[in-house]
């Protein structure tokens, strides 16, 4: 038996890490981007340069040839789903018994002028870092738009550096599609601290330039001049390969409970997958997905079940952990919320009928485990506050000081 | 017409511009330094010890308060940025300069003092006012060191002061040098007593527990003396394995002894040259295990020759514990596990020598409520836990499988869960 996986992000590595602790089949992970895997999260610390690349490796090199998974960089150009092979732009092709699309998601551009120029990049790749890091060199000034999570991590990147930065955002606080008001305003108020230019209820227009870029034009009318444009208006799955080959797609690649796409034994996870009609670009669960399929193609065919929703993040100096539902809009919920009077600390439990909901941490690490299991079980919003200790993650000597 | 072209170190062309406190700073450092190799010719200087101490000691201690205070009104935060792009951090040239440096210093201060002249006298000041009389070269060594800890330790505070973990800890190891390794041992000549170190143990000072030692504090009519002899043996059979038991093996490598303090502060730059490798790991279990066995067998040979009046071993006893001396003692602990700091990490010897450490880590591993517990499925795989591990553990390899992590070498620093992006380690004494 062969599987072979596209991509080895997250998703692909991990239904290869999956495979192999359940069964002995031939694995092999073809990617065009890199031959090992490496932490996509970390590629911001490579460009600040608290790491190099060979240190965002999860594993030592020697990893993949112990536990008899090969290695293949190359462009898969050719899916034929009827011979059950794949060709690569080497021009070698692989048979396959099962094909695992992890081909995960790229940068969304909207069409704007001039985003072809020199100097206008998104940041999902190795290849986008290099480029960053070519671009950076002499540079002043960086435009970054969008003010999600990548478009902070450009923009403290770009900080170190030294190059000044403008950041461009749509709504009228930070990040308010997920973020209720407090969080927002905690969060804008610490980029403003570290020097960030946000611009609020503005929209990159277009992007000037002959070669490379020189400014941009926003949607307020106003130009700023600048060396370097971040486009960090969010990613979409890339479905490109699946799409060309017969797979059915739609904003993702189909899949059902069991990650099997519209062609036999062709599986999709992680970000290039839709799941009744929900692509969820998020790195844990791309890592939870790949751990599924893997089981699923080693026989143990269980539909998958979305455990409670957690994600992490960190804003310059603020760590950010979220569990359960916190939405940006809470009507209809209620919520108990603290905030430490002078530093950046914040948290809200978010309950309704008396159960809790959800948690947003900032500042805070709360324990993972005590916060899903009291949201799994509908624990009741007082018994959370009275143990609320046993939630705590932080170091020692961190006074506890949330007042309930 | 030639040009010739200087590759001048990283740190002095673009990407890594210091600011101009910072080199002001770092100049009156090697302008100390350079002083202080001045004296090894004799010359005015050593002829008024009071301008010579100014001019090195004092002189460094202005430059690296220099660079050091102004960076308490930075925002707090992780202050890792270029660490991997500057050549003093990376295993650069000005790294290799320094760590040929510091191995030099550590060759001659073992084995050719001669070679040092009347350096010893740029801390003959310090000497006469807290000893009673003149500085000798490890009176020099210890004063040094010991500033060095204060200064880098302030830097520590400095990096660290949004975290009050790094902040107690990084206190409590100035302290450890400055009372019990330079303040105390210091009255103790002064006062014609018995030079003792009260935050080191056997084995990491073997002598400690070798009969004619024990003999000699145990015989004593001064009681501070008698004392000594207790606390040595009640430390090394009693407190030991009861703190370890309680907080594992930080609440002496990283809290008290002074090879520890020197790591955690002067090392604390070069802590990401560690080796993560599996392969590192295995050479680490076999030398530091090595070292153990090795003093374990010198020390009961020794009893066992005391015992015997002599009779068994003769003059090879003697020779075996100066073998240790000298293999160990000095070779390792110094030349290895300071000089090569720049270019292997802060904690060499700690890792791969120092048999104290050896002991607190089984002690750790097998009879400690100490572990590094992870936090779900939080943990992103980025490697910084891993990178600034400064002995060498690869803290990802648990993390990112959600387990705790409880290995011998953890000396509990604490720097792991500091630099986690996502707040996923967290020392615990479970």
């Amino acid at each position: 038996m062969h599987i072979v996986i596209i991509g080895n992000g997250v998703a692909g590595v991990t239904a290869a890490r999956t495979i192999r602790k359940r069964s002995d089949a031939q694995i092999t992970i073809v990617s065009a981007e890199s031959t090992h895997f490496f932490s996509r999260p970390a590629l911001m610390y490579i460009y600040m340069g608290h790491m190099e690349y060979q240190h965002t490796k999860p594993y030592e090199d020697w990893f993949w040839k112990k536990n008899r998974i090969d290695l293949v960089q190359a462009r898969v150009d050719i899916i034929d789903a009827t011979a059950q092979s794949i060709s690569l732009n080497n021009g070698t092709t692989l048979s396959y018994d099962a094909l695992v699309l992890a081909t995960g998601s790229r940068t969304s551009f909207y069409d704007w002028p001039g985003q072809n120029l020199r100097g206008v990049h998104g940041f999902t790749t190795l290849q986008d870092l290099a480029a960053i890091e070519t671009s950076s060199v002499g540079a002043r000034k960086a435009v970054v738009v969008g003010g999600g999570l990548i478009g902070v991590e450009a923009a403290e990147m770009l900080h170190s550096r030294g190059i000044e930065v403008t950041m461009l955002v749509r709504e009228s606080a930070y990040w308010t599609n997920v973020f209720p008001p407090e969080e927002s305003a905690i969060i804008g108020g610490h980029l403003v601290q570290h020097g960030i230019d946000v611009r609020y209820n503005t929209q990159l227009k277009s992007i000037e330039g002959m070669e490379c870029v020189r400014g941009v034009t926003l949607s307020t009318g106003e130009t700023i001049s600048c060396n370097i444009v971040m486009i960090c208006t969010g990613v979409k799955p890339a479905i490109d390969l699946a799409q060309q080959h017969g797979i059915t797609t739609h904003r993702g690649i189909h899949v059902n409970e069991y990650f099997e796409t519209s062609s036999p034994n062709i599986y999709a996870i992680g970000d290039c997958a839709e799941q009744n009609g929900i692509v969820e670009l998020l790195w844990y669960t791309a890592r939870a997905h790949g751990a599924h399929v893997g089981a699923v193609i080693c026989g143990d065919r269980r539909p998958y079940v979305r455990d409670v929703f957690y994600n992490s993040a960190k804003f310059f100096d603020i760590e950010y952990q979220t569990y359960g539902t916190v939405p940006a809009d809470l009507k209809g919920l209620e919520s108990f919320v603290w905030q430490h009077p002078r530093k950046d600390q914040f948290l809200r439990i978010v309950h309704s009928d008396g159960m809790v909901r959800g948690f947003n941490a900032l500042g805070l690490r709360l324990r993972a485990d005590v916060c899903m299991q009291w949201i799994r079980d509908t624990a009741n919003v007082d018994v959370v506050l009275r143990n609320l200790k046993q939630a705590n993650f932080n170091e020692e000597f961190l006074a506890w000081e949330v007042a309930v | 017409m030639t040009t010739i072209n200087i590759m001048l170190p990283k740190e002095i062309t673009d990407r890594n511009q210091l600011p101009m406190h910072e080199r002001i700073g770092y100049g009156m450092v090697a302008l100390a330094a350079l002083i202080l190799l001045l004296g090894a010719f004799g010359g005015p200087l050593a002829a008024h010890p009071a301008i010579y101490c100014f001019l090195t000691i004092g002189l460094a201690t202005i430059g690296g308060l220099t660079v050091i205070l102004p960076r308490f009104t930075q925002l707090p935060g992780i202050k890792n940025n270029g660490v991997m792009t500057s050549g003093l951090t990376r295993r650069g040239l000005l790294a290799w300069m320094l760590g040929i440096a510091f191995t030099a210093f550590f060759i001659v201060l073992y084995w050719y003092p001669e070679l040092l002249g009347q350096m010893v006298a740029s801390v003959d000041p310090i000497s006469w006012t807290i000893r009673g009389r003149a500085a000798d070269r490890w009176f020099l060594y210890g004063t040094l060191y010991t500033v060095s800890v204060l200064i880098m330790g302030i830097r520590m505070l400095a990096k660290y002061r949004h975290s009050p973990y790094h902040l107690v800890r990084t206190v409590s190891v100035m302290t450890s040098q400055l009372v019990l390794a330079f303040v105390i041992p210091a009255i103790l000549v002064r006062l014609d007593s018995h030079e003792f170190y009260f935050h080191y143990f056997w084995p990491l000072k073997p002598e400690y527990l070798f009969p004619s030692s024990l003999h000699e504090l145990f015989s004593s009519d001064d009681k501070l003396i008698v004392f000594m002899g207790f606390w040595t043996v009640m430390m090394s059979f009693i407190a030991v394995p009861t703190l370890t038991y309680f907080f594992g093996k930080r609440w002496y490598c990283s809290w008290v002894c002074g090879c520890g303090a020197l790591s955690e502060t002067l090392g604390d730059p070069f802590r990401q040259n560690s080796d993560k490798s599996l392969k590192a790991w295995k050479a680490e279990r076999w030398i530091v295990h090595g070292v153990l066995v090795f003093i374990v067998l010198t020390t009961a040979l020794i009893w066992l020759n005391s015992f015997l009046g002599g009779e068994l071993l003769g003059q090879w006893s003697a020779s075996w514990s100066k073998a240790y001396g000298f293999y160990i003692g000095s070779l390792f602990s110094g030349v290895v596990g300071v000089g090569f700091y720049p270019i292997m990490g802060s904690r060499v010897w700690c890792r791969f020598g120092c048999p104290q450490a050896a002991i607190l880590g089984l002690l750790q591993k097998w009879f400690s409520r100490f572990r590094i517990t992870t936090n779900g499925g939080q943990c992103i795989s980025c490697g910084n836990c891993s990178t600034y591990c400064e002995m060498g553990i690869d803290v990802r390899a648990y993390a990112q499988r959600g387990e705790d992590i409880k290995r011998a070498s953890c000396v509990g620093c604490g720097v792991c869960a500091t630099v986690c992006p996502r707040g996923v380690l967290k020392l615990e004494n479970q």
